[in-house]
């Protein structure tokens, strides 16, 4: 069965907290901590991008997979942050984890959900038998506007799926999509921040979308919300996801291992895929997991995936979400406008 | 407009920079990076090609304040002289830590980063960075 054959995450190392930007703009920290379920984002470096944070990833997987990177066939990056307008990142990653030159390679654009995509695509040519192994990875380096709500959220990170069909850690047992037009949040071409619809961004796009096509994959898979040991939801915040696993029918002990978004930040393409590598991280064989992303715009992609016993041998063979969100340096806003090239010269 | 010494330079060097391809001379065992053609230590041209080990400790250090134009923007910054665990010694930038946990003999990791941008329309370097290994 076609599944996951490795998994690996990244988050920077550098971190800002509710409390700092707040105080900056003179806003009530605690009540914009309650209200969004936020605590601290990462923030990257002056020398990572969505790319080198893409390799980080992916070479965390390769370390879990065991697989000779020339065997992969293809490698994906979903981002809504690349370096190059125009100029692949997936074949600098292909190139740095030595993949070339016989690859596939592609970038991925749908706003938050660009990482889900490319592991959608990777899935789908190693179910056909076109390829051994697929590399999906999610990364972004997201920019929120100074005094805005999203200047509190947009973070940087993601994670990395290698997808293959023998030795699995994981199987991946149902697949799902679904897609509207619905303008909730973009960014112009040749536009630094992005804007968004203030609350249309909840009821008719997040909500939508993701109960959507949550409830589409159970019905498609006749399982229900009870039948799951953990479920990941798209996290714009920390709020968003626990309302929409409530609404559902999930209890807060199915979403608290894969719930990043408090310490983490929204890392957009990264984000649900950052919480099924925190989930994986703690499961165990047998376990069944539901991951559903979202990407403004709108449309979300759900997986049911069914953890197998290699994952016990292989967890520890990179480094875990924790582990990493332990590995911190706080930074004040005057080193955050720095490293985030917010003052244009 | 056209910044080809540049990007060829570029181009030229990315095995060397994204994937720490050295070679290593078959008549004398001696390692080069970055590879050569000739071995100056025994002029065989029989090299086989290998990759450099990802970790290593720090040989020397140094803290650059006053840095060349291109690197400005990450002034001040450590740099260091690292002795990979092959005894490959090469030089790399130490980022992400407090200069005050730099020590000779730390032990450090090689990381995938930027290392120079062409302005904001030209090519960007990538290679390798070196963080500390958290004992």
């Amino acid at each position: 069965m076609v599944g996951i054959v490795g998994y690996g995450a990244y988050i920077p190392k550098y971190r800002i907290k509710v409390e700092e930007i707040a105080k900056i703009w003179g806003e009530d920290a605690e009540a914009l901590k309650e209200g969004l379920l936020l605590e601290e984002k990462t923030v990257p470096y002056l020398d990572q991008d969505s790319v080198t944070i893409g390799v980080e990833e992916a070479q965390n997987a390769l370390k879990r997979a065991l697989v000779n990177p020339e065997e992969i066939g293809a490698v994906y990056i979903g981002s809504e942050s690349p370096p190059y307008a125009v100029k692949p990142s997936s074949s600098i990653i292909a190139e740095v984890i030595g993949a070339i030159p016989e690859v596939h390679t592609a970038d991925y654009e749908f706003a938050c959900k660009a990482g889900s995509e490319a592991v959608f695509v990777c899935y789908g040519l190693v179910k056909a038998g076109l390829i051994k192994y697929g590399l999906g990875i999610g990364a972004d380096t997201s920019q929120g506007a100074p005094h805005e709500p999203l200047e509190y959220s947009a973070a940087a990170g993601g994670a990395a799926f290698i997808i293959g069909s023998e030795d699995t850690l994981a199987d991946i047992l149902e697949t799902y999509s679904y897609t509207t037009d619905t303008p909730d949040f973009w960014r112009r071409d040749g536009e630094f921040y992005p804007r968004h619809g203030g609350r249309f961004t909840g009821e008719p796009a997040y909500f939508k979308h993701v109960l959507g096509s949550a409830k589409g994959i159970m019905k498609k898979a006749g399982l229900k919300p009870t039948d799951f040991t953990y479920a990941i939801f798209h996290q714009p915040n920390g709020k968003f996801p626990l309302r929409a696993g409530k609404i559902l029918g999930f209890t807060m002990d199915q979403m608290r291992p894969g719930l990043v978004a408090p310490k983490v930040g929204n890392t957009y393409s990264g984000c649900s895929l950052l919480g099924l590598a925190a989930t994986l991280d703690v499961a165990h064989s047998g376990d069944l997991i539901l991951i559903t992303s979202f990407g403004s715009g709108a449309g979300s992609d759900s997986f049911i995936i069914k953890v197998k016993e290699k994952i016990e041998k292989v967890r520890h063979l990179a480094p875990t979400v924790k582990e990493m969100l332990e590995d911190k340096i706080y930074i004040d806003y005057g080193t955050y406008v720095r490293y985030r090239r917010m003052i244009k010269e | 407009m056209v910044t080809a010494v540049k990007v060829s330079k570029t181009w030229r060097e990315i095995p060397q920079r994204y994937r720490l391809e050295a070679n290593k001379c078959n008549n004398c065992g001696k390692i080069f990076f970055p590879p050569r053609l000739i071995c100056s230590n025994c002029k065989s041209r029989d090299f086989a090609p290998i990759k450099l080990p990802k970790e290593g400790k720090i040989y020397s250090f140094t803290i650059i304040r006053t840095p060349s134009s291109e690197f400005k923007d990450y002034s001040p910054f450590a740099i260091a002289i690292i002795e990979l665990d092959n005894g490959v010694k090469l030089m790399s930038q130490v980022v992400d830590c407090d200069f005050n946990d730099l020590e000779i003999g730390t032990r450090v990791k090689l990381v995938f980063r930027k290392i120079q941008e062409d302005g904001s329309s030209g090519i960007i370097a990538y290679g390798y960075k070196c963080v500390l290994v958290k004992s």
